[in-house]
């Protein structure tokens, strides 16, 4: 997807490979795997160095959950987001589902995919909520060069919440 | 990003507020998060917490690891539902479960305890030997075994939402995964080459339905994700297997048949994430114990393999 918007796009394993990168995706995946092999490898201060450098990051479903400060659960997170995020939320995988999202920012909904998702349960004062369930629930937010999303962008072929992203790489952080 | 497509038939409803649920998207939708991942078999709440800490992405939970299954021989079905349900509670990762081929009550009751994939295993004794599980009926994912494409596009056929190489499960013997994986991938190379005309023809020598051979050469790779099973126990075995081509591995019997388990279902998650990279291999492959007594597989009498059951 980033390559057909005219974008390079490398894997961030290990921390050098953060060097010479202008923005840091983490899709979905399981949020507890990513915290074991982050804390392995040493990528969890590079990663908070990252943002504190002000280049964008964005977190999708396990991605979120890896930047929140808190999960509600005992494992490691990168703490950055000022969100409280509750893991499952929906439940488990036969209550996955696709609805439509309002996204603050753009014109058409956008067809979100929910796996196993979490939500954001609660923002803090410098979090902009950007999408909202029908019951209100946040499912999409934003603290300056921070975006968290719980659905998966990545697996539809709609680029406007990636194309929302890159627009992130033109603005400092605030 | 490449996506599947989606296919025209499939089971999924929509529920009153616009909500889709049990779509392919969904249910392929999941396997993509397990990418680059470790699937564990587990048979107790301890050993998937194991797991779970030793960074696996999923786990499959189990009365009898494949290497018992063997050990004791008869007829081996489903497990215990109020054991799966034990491991459900103990971990937040997705849970699996296996049922025989073919045993659609076994699926049913899987999919209403609420195990968020379905394994439609050679490893259990087959209970129908015609037909597999009509899977698009189900809202729950399925996995499948395969030994080449058409097997794997058969099972995508009938609403397999992820494929692995059937392996020669419980021997710890990777060189059956290995020819899975190389045929499967391979047929996918030797399509990619072929003519509009040619795919029609390899289509009906390979027994698979027209539109799958020809998604999967457009797409030049399945239109689901593809894992590596079967006799994976060592890092490197499951670095192996990421390089020849595969998006992830099931452990069965490699690990809690060994003799430190957690140290080796860490190191086996590192060497999956770091496949390319040989240093980092060596230094996870250090100091693993014992892993399991392998059981060499040209030695095993044909009523004894599994990879054959299934169609």
């Amino acid at each position: 997807m980033l390559r057909r918007l005219g974008h390079e796009a490398v894997e961030v394993r290990l921390p050098q490979h953060l060097e010479n990168i202008d923005a840091l995706i983490m899709p979905g995946g399981e949020s507890t795997t990513f915290g074991k092999l982050a804390v392995r490898w040493g990528l969890i201060e590079p990663i908070r160095r990252f943002a504190a450098a002000g280049k964008p990051i964005w977190g999708t479903c396990a991605g979120l959950i890896f930047l929140a400060k808190d999960v509600g659960h005992d494992q490691p997170t990168l703490g950055l987001m000022d969100v409280r995020v509750v893991r499952n939320a929906f439940g488990r995988q036969i209550d996955s589902f696709i609805t439509p999202l309002h996204i603050k920012g753009l014109d058409a909904p956008f067809r979100a995919v929910f796996i196993r998702a979490p939500i954001i349960a609660e923002v803090g004062p410098g979090v902009e909520v950007l999408a909202r369930l029908d019951d209100g629930t946040i499912v999409a937010a934003q603290q300056g060069n921070l975006l968290g999303t719980s659905f998966h962008p990545e697996l539809t072929d709609d680029p406007r919440v990636h194309e929302l992203f890159l627009t992130m790489l033109a603005q400092p952080a605030q | 990003m490449q996506q599947p497509k989606e296919p025209m038939n499939n089971g999924h409803t929509t529920s009153g507020n616009s909500r889709e649920v049990g779509s392919d998207t969904l249910k392929r939708g999941l396997a993509q998060m397990l990418k680059g991942g470790v699937i564990m078999d587990v048979v107790t709440p301890e050993q998937a917490r194991i797991a779970e800490n030793a960074g696996a992405v999923a786990v499959m939970a189990l009365e009898r690891v494949p290497a018992d299954i063997r050990r004791y021989g008869g007829v081996a079905r489903m497990s215990d539902p109020a054991l799966i349900e034990s491991i459900m509670r103990a971990v937040t990762i997705p849970v699996m479960a296996k049922c025989r081929i073919g045993h659609f009550v076994e699926a049913r009751i899987l999919e209403a305890i609420g195990v968020d994939y379905i394994d439609e295993s050679e490893v259990l004794t087959p209970a129908d030997e015609e037909h597999h599980i009509d899977k698009r009926q189900f809202k729950v994912p399925f996995v499948c075994g395969a030994r080449n494409l058409g097997e794997a596009l058969r099972r995508i056929n009938e609403g397999a939402a992820m494929i692995r190489s059937k392996g020669e499960a419980g021997t710890g013997d990777v060189v059956e995964a290995v020819r899975h994986a190389r045929a499967i991938l391979g047929e996918i190379a030797r399509l990619k080459t072929m003519k509009r005309e040619e795919l029609y023809a390899y289509a009906k020598e390979i027994g698979a339905p027209y539109h799958l051979v020809e998604e999967t050469a457009d797409l030049g790779r399945l239109p689901v994700v593809l894992f590596a099973a079967g006799g994976i126990a060592t890092p490197a075995d499951a670095a192996l297997l990421m390089n020849i081509g595969v998006d992830g591995i099931f452990v069965g019997s490699g690990i809690f048949k060994s003799g430190d388990p957690a140290a080796r279902a860490q190191a086996i998650v590192q060497a999956t994430t770091h496949y390319q990279d040989w240093h980092i291999i060596a230094e996870v492959s250090k100091n693993l114990g014992e892993p399991m007594v392998g059981i060499n597989v040209s030695s095993l009498p044909e009523a004894e393999r599994l990879a054959g059951r299934g169609w």
